[in-house]
C-alpha cells in the first residue's frame, strides 16, 4: 500500500471511530439522540451524555493519544534509538511532576498547568541530556539509560507529593497520574497543540530523515546539528506536556506506535509523522474505550491499558536487538 | 586551482598532536591518501577538513572560501565525507538511505524529484547494486552497507570527496571496482582517502599524506614519498617494495 493511501485510511478509521465511540459506554443511545447533541444544542431529547460526557472524553482521548506518539517519534530521532518514549525518558514523569506541584498549590487553569507541565518536561530532558553527555561522546544506549533512571526518580518524587496531598484531592490526582481522560482538561488546548506541533515537525521532517542515519553525517550533509537538536528537544517536551496536562502520563504509546507504523514500511517521517499521530489517537482511544467498557460502569485508567500492550512489546524489542 | 588547502593547520586530540604545521594544497583531479598507524589522528584530520571538528589554529579553505564563513549546508554542496563507520538503528529501504545524499541540494520543504531518484538508483548501479533499491537497509551484509554509503556520497555530487576507509568490508573485487570507480573521470574532483592498505594507495593515488602520531607528516607525491623506508617509518614495522609489471608493491616481511 502506498504511504498516502495508509494515512488516508487511518484518518478514516479515526473519524469512524471517535463517531462509534460516543456511543459506547453505561447508557445506550440512539442515533438520533447522538446526532442532534452534536449539531443542535437547542433541540429536545438531547443528551448531556455526548457534550459533557463522552465527546469531551473521546477527543480528549485521541489527542492525548496522537501528541504521545509524535513527541515520540521525535525523541526516537533526538536519541537515535527505537525504543525511546516520553515515558520510559522520564519526560513525561518531569512534567507530571510539575503538574502535581501546581495542583498541591491550588492551581487549575490549563494554561498555568500547560506552563508547569512544559518546564518540567523541558528540566527532565536536560537532566538526562546533561548526565548522559557529561563525558564527552554520548551513545544512544546510554541515553536511555539515564532516561531510565531518572523517569525511577520522577517516580519517587511524584510518590512524595503524593503523600504530602490532602486525601480530598487524592483520589483525582491518583487518577490523572495514572492516565485517566474523565479527568481530563481543555480539549480544544490539547487539539491547538496538535496541529502546530504537526506542522513544526512536518518542516523538520526531511532533516529527521538524515538525522536517523547518523549525527555526523547529517552534518556532512549539510543539518545544523545544534539547531536541529535544539529544535526537536523543544518541540517533543511541549507535545509531551499537552499530552501529560490531558490525561496524566500515560505510558509506551509514544514508543509503541511509531514502532508499528514503521512496521508497516513507512520509515520517512514525511509520512510517518502524519501516520504516527493519527496511528496515537487511534491506540489511545480505543484503550479508552476499552478501560470504560470492560468493567463497567466501573471505569479503569487507560494508561493499564497501554502498558499491558506496550511493555511486552518493548521486552521484545529489546531481546531481538540484543540477539543481533 | 586548489579545491582543498590548509594553511598552518594544527589539530590536535586528546594527547595526540595530529599536525602542526600543516600546509597542504589538493587539486583537482588529484587522489590524496593518508595513511598512518591506528589513532594517529587520520579521520580526525578529515573530520577537520569537513568541519566537524575545529582546528587549534591554522585555517582551512575549500573551492577558495575560508571554512568559517560557510554554513553546513554550503559546505555539504561541495564537500562530502564517507563515514568509517554506518549507523543503522532505524529501519529504512536502501533508495531512501541513498536519497539523503540530496539533502543539502533541496530545499527543507521540496520532496526529491524523478531526477533525484534517476541519480540515486545511477549510482546504486555504479557501485553494483542494481537491484537494491527497495531492500530493508538492516538486511544488508557489511560490504553491500559500505557500497550503499558510497553511493548516497556519489548522489551528493561535490568536487571535494573525503572518503575514510572506503573499502572496509569490501571483498578484493569490489575493493578494486569502487577505487577504480572513484578515481576516474574525475577531472574536477578532488579526492583524499584514508587507506590502510599500501598497495591500494600506490596503486589509485598520486599522493599521499603520511602522519606520524606526533605532529610530524609527510607529503608528496606518491612516487617519492611511498618508499620502504618511509613506510617502515611510518608503521614501525619493515615493509620491502618489489615492482611486476612496472608497479610497486610494498609486503610486510
Amino acid at each position: 500500500m502506498r504511504p498516502i493511501s495508509f494515512i488516508v485510511l487511518l484518518a478514516i478509521l479515526s473519524l469512524f471511530l471517535i463517531a462509534s465511540s460516543l456511543f459506547m459506554g453505561s447508557v445506550p443511545l440512539s442515533i438520533q439522540t447522538v446526532w442532534l447533541s452534536l449539531v443542535d444544542s437547542s433541540a429536545e431529547n438531547t443528551s448531556l451524555i455526548i457534550t459533557e460526557l463522552r465527546l469531551p472524553r473521546t477527543l480528549a482521548a485521541f489527542a492525548t493519544g496522537a501528541l504521545l506518539a509524535q513527541a515520540g517519534a521525535l525523541m526516537q530521532v533526538l536519541v537515535r534509538n527505537p525504543l525511546a518514549d516520553p515515558y520510559i525518558l522520564g519526560v513525561s514523569g518531569g512534567a507530571a511532576t510539575a503538574v502535581l506541584i501546581g495542583m498541591l498549590f491550588g492551581f487549575s487553569s490549563v494554561f498555568g498547568l500547560t506552563g508547569l507541565a512544559f518546564i518540567g518536561a523541558l528540566i527532565a530532558m536536560l537532566l538526562v541530556f546533561v548526565i548522559a553527555h557529561q563525558k564527552g561522546n554520548w551513545t544512544p544506549t546510554r541515553l536511555l539509560l539515564t532516561g531510565v533512571v531518572i523517569a525511577a526518580g520522577w517516580g519517587a518524587a511524584i510518590s512524595l507529593i503524593l503523600t504530602l496531598s490532602p486525601a480530598n484531592n487524592l483520589h483525582g490526582m491518583l487518577f490523572w497520574l495514572m492516565g485517566d481522560l474523565s479527568y481530563s482538561y481543555s480539549v480544544s488546548f490539547a487539539f491547538i497543540a496538535l496541529v502546530i506541533g504537526l506542522i513544526l515537525s512536518m518542516l523538520l521532517s526531511s532533516q529527521l530523515n538524515v538525522l536517523i542515519r547518523g549525527d555526523k553525517l547529517a552534518a556532512t550533509l549539510g543539518v545544523n546539528l545544534k539547531q536541529l537538536h535544539i529544535k526537536i528537544y523543544i518541540l517533543a517536551s511541549l507535545l509531551t506536556a499537552a499530552a501529560v496536562v490531558q490525561a496524566g502520563s500515560i505510558g509506551f504509546v509514544g514508543f509503541i506506535v511509531p514502532h508499528l507504523i514503521r512496521l508497516t514500511g513507512i520509515t520517512d517521517h514525511r509520512y510517518l509523522l502524519p501516520a504516527a499521530t493519527l496511528g496515537g489517537g487511534i491506540l489511545v482511544l480505543v484503550a479508552d474505550t476499552a478501560a470504560r467498557t470492560i468493567i463497567a460502569p466501573q471505569q479503569l485508567p487507560v494508561g493499564i491499558i497501554t502498558a499491558l500492550i506496550g511493555i511486552p512489546l518493548f521486552l521484545f524489542l529489546l531481546q531481538r536487538d540484543a540477539k543481533q | 586551482m586548489s579545491l582543498i588547502k590548509c594553511n598552518q593547520l594544527n589539530v590536535k586530540i586528546a594527547h595526540t598532536q595530529v599536525c602542526e604545521h600543516l600546509t597542504l594544497a589538493i587539486n583537482a583531479a588529484e587522489n590524496w591518501a593518508i595513511l598512518g598507524m591506528n589513532g594517529c589522528g587520520k579521520t580526525t584530520l578529515l573530520h577537520t577538513i569537513a568541519g566537524l571538528l575545529p582546528a587549534r589554529t591554522g585555517e582551512i579553505n575549500i573551492n577558495n572560501i575560508n571554512l568559517n564563513n560557510l554554513s553546513r549546508r554550503d559546505i555539504a554542496q561541495q564537500l562530502g565525507l564517507l563515514m568509517q563507520h554506518q549507523e543503522d538503528h532505524f529501519p529504512g529501504t536502501v533508495l531512501e538511505c541513498v536519497l539523503i545524499g540530496r539533502h543539502p541540494h533541496l530545499k527543507s520543504w521540496q520532496w526529491e524529484s524523478e531526477y533525484d531518484k534517476e541519480i540515486a538508483l545511477e549510482a546504486l548501479s555504479v557501485v553494483g547494486l542494481n537491484n537494491f533499491f527497495d531492500r530493508p537497509i538492516l538486511t544488508l551484509s557489511g560490504g553491500e552497507r559500505q557500497r550503499v554509503a558510497i553511493a548516497t556520497l556519489l548522489v551528493q555530487q561535490t568536487n571535494i570527496r573525503l572518503l575514510d576507509e572506503p573499502v572496509n568490508h569490501l571483498d578484493i573485487h569490489h575493493q578494486h571496482e569502487i577505487m577504480k570507480l572513484l578515481t576516474t573521470n574525475n577531472d574536477n574532483i578532488a579526492n583524499v582517502f584514508v587507506l590502510h592498505d599500501v598497495n591500494l594507495a600506490a596503486q589509485y593515488c598520486d599522493h599521499a599524506l603520511l602522519i606520524y602520531g606526533d605532529g610530524k607528516v609527510l607529503q608528496g607525491a606518491c612516487t617519492e614519498v611511498l618508499t620502504e623506508q618511509n613506510l617502515s617509518d611510518l608503521y614501525q614495522y619493515p615493509l620491502h617494495e618489489i615492482s611486476h609489471n612496472g608497479q610497486r608493491w610494498f609486503i610486510a616481511s
